[in-house]
């Protein structure tokens, strides 16, 4: 039991919260809290093992989570909101009720994948494993169940998200060089899909990505 | 302290207390609002001024329409009988209690639908068909909720739960996730802003008013009472999930509850009543917060 569990609860109850809602800008903010909660992340973890200054490695980690999952990548999402003007999830794949419910599930199944697999080494946190599942699986989820391309790229986000704290997992046996790296794939995939999002909206004067699917003249 | 002061203890605090609170969200809001207020003793001399009035009866209602207030307030104080006030002792306590617990909130619930509709008014029978969609929505998340703390604990009885809740007493992800299930359900259920709001004027917005505005005299004063009971029910059993220790001494029960009314009085001031729409999804949010919880207690028990 330690701050770590609590942190890991509440990324997947904030996770839960952007599913739930249709409001795009609840959901960028929401992704910018999961932003801070990743900052947090490595430096609880540390802490958990005995109480002492973080190193370098794991001060970098969390000082790079913010910069760019807390503070960079919303100030882009909310950018090209504007440039868009879109405000609110209308129509999604799945009504916003079945994707509550089928987000329970999902998170339900992560904590059961969570306790299924065998971890070749020894996890901070029981609460790791399924908390990064779950965020995949809530990532896919809003990616699938919603139309507008913001949520889509906020959906990859929390998808990403799962995969980082996954990383956390491992933070002590790979070298930093391959988180900073991801980290920095990640704002550039956000920067090129609010280039796209722009282009999108400029074209077709919205930005539902199902118009997308259909061939034109 | 022997069990008997311990069970006269804990029905005066259930019986006394209640309109108290009731007092106190009253006070918050005004206070909030800039205004002074009604004396904190206030909904008592209501009470007391209703139970001396006389009760006027429709010629469509039948004996269904007395008996509801009557049942209502008789269900949720044996309700309340079943939680421990004070060394793990309550006053009704036997293995999967806390199923009839769920369900005597819910007898007291169909009570006041039953009598509502009795009145063959379409206003009540609205009214009475909106709380059983409320009712149907949080009864979900209230089992989830006690499934978590019966995995948590290993024990069926609401007694024995919080008694081993209170000893081993650290908070956990789990808990804390049922505590915000069961904060959004204890909103529902007595009828609370952002689902209903309780001073509303107009019987088309109203979800749990309009089924008692038939009620007069001593049916209302029962009424208003039973519902202060169940606000002080529901506010025990989620001061007892969030903080185990507090439902340990009669103390800390109160001092819980009067904080419970303040939060409470405090949502009320800030927020504004959701659209009938969203309080399905506010409570389906509840249900999977309590499905996560009760998630984390079974897969990750270590996290506990």
């Amino acid at each position: 039991m330690s701050g770590a569990d609590f942190l890991l609860a509440a990324l997947i109850v904030v996770a839960l919260y952007m599913v739930s809602t249709s409001r795009l800008a609840a959901c960028v903010r929401a992704s910018a809290l999961q932003g801070v909660i990743l900052a947090l992340l490595p430096l609880a973890l540390e802490w958990s093992e005995g109480p002492r200054p973080p190193s370098v490695h794991v001060a970098v980690l969390a000082l790079g989570a913010l910069g760019i999952k807390a503070i960079t990548i919303p100030w882009l999402l909310r950018r090209s909101m504007r440039e868009a003007r879109v405000r609110r999830e209308v129509e999604p794949m799945a009504s916003l009720h079945t994707s509550i419910l089928a987000a329970a599930g999902l998170v339900g199944l992560a904590f059961w994948l969570g306790r299924e697999m065998v971890s070749p080494f020894p996890v901070a946190s029981p609460m790791l494993v399924p908390a990064a599942i779950a965020n995949v699986l809530l990532g896919f989820l809003l990616v699938v169940a919603r139309r507008q391309a913001i949520t889509q790229v906020v959906g990859y986000l929390v998808l990403e998200n799962g995969v980082f704290v996954f990383g956390l997992g491992l933070a002590g046996q790979q070298p930093i060089v391959v988180e900073l790296s991801v980290l920095l794939d990640v704002l550039v995939g956000v920067f090129v899909m609010g280039i796209t999002i722009n282009h999108i909206s400029q074209t077709f004067d919205h930005v539902d990505t199902t118009a997308l699917a259909s061939l034109r003249e | 302290m022997n069990l008997m002061w311990i069970c006269l203890l804990h029905l005066l605090l259930m019986l006394g207390l209640p309109p108290l609170l009731v007092g106190i969200i009253g006070r918050v809001k005004a206070t909030v609002a800039g205004r002074r207020g009604a004396p904190l003793l206030q909904p008592y001399r209501d009470l007391l001024r209703l139970l001396r009035k006389g009760a006027v009866y429709s010629t469509t209602t039948t004996w269904i329409f007395r008996a509801g207030p009557i049942v209502t307030l008789a269900a949720t104080v044996v309700a309340g009988c079943l939680l421990p006030f004070g060394n793990a002792h309550a006053p009704l306590a036997f293995e999967g209690d806390l199923v009839v617990f769920a369900y005597l909130l819910g007898l007291g619930r169909f009570m006041t639908m039953a009598a509502a509709l009795d009145t063959g008014s379409s206003f009540e029978g609205m009214g009475a068909s909106r709380e059983a969609a409320v009712g149907a929505l949080a009864e979900p998340a209230i089992f989830l909720v006690l499934a978590t703390l019966v995995v948590a604990t290993q024990h069926l009885s609401l007694a024995t739960i919080f008694g081993s809740l209170s000893a081993t007493a650290t908070s956990s992800p789990a808990l804390l996730l049922c505590g915000a299930a069961l904060g959004a359900v204890l909103l529902a259920e007595n009828a609370r802003i952002p689902i209903d709001d309780p001073t509303t004027h107009l019987e088309l917005t109203m979800l749990h008013e309009v089924m008692v505005l038939d009620h007069s005299g001593p049916d209302l004063a029962l009424i208003e009472y039973g519902s202060a009971v169940k606000l002080f029910v529901t506010s025990a059993l989620f001061v007892g999930v969030l903080l185990p220790r507090a439902l340990l001494h009669p103390l800390g029960v109160v001092l819980g509850v009067t904080a419970v009314a303040v939060v409470i009085g405090l949502v009320e001031s800030v927020m504004a009543r959701l659209r009938l729409p969203r309080v399905k999804q506010f409570l389906i949010g509840a249900t999977a917060l309590a499905a996560v919880a009760l998630a984390a207690q079974l897969f990750a028990p270590g996290a506990v």
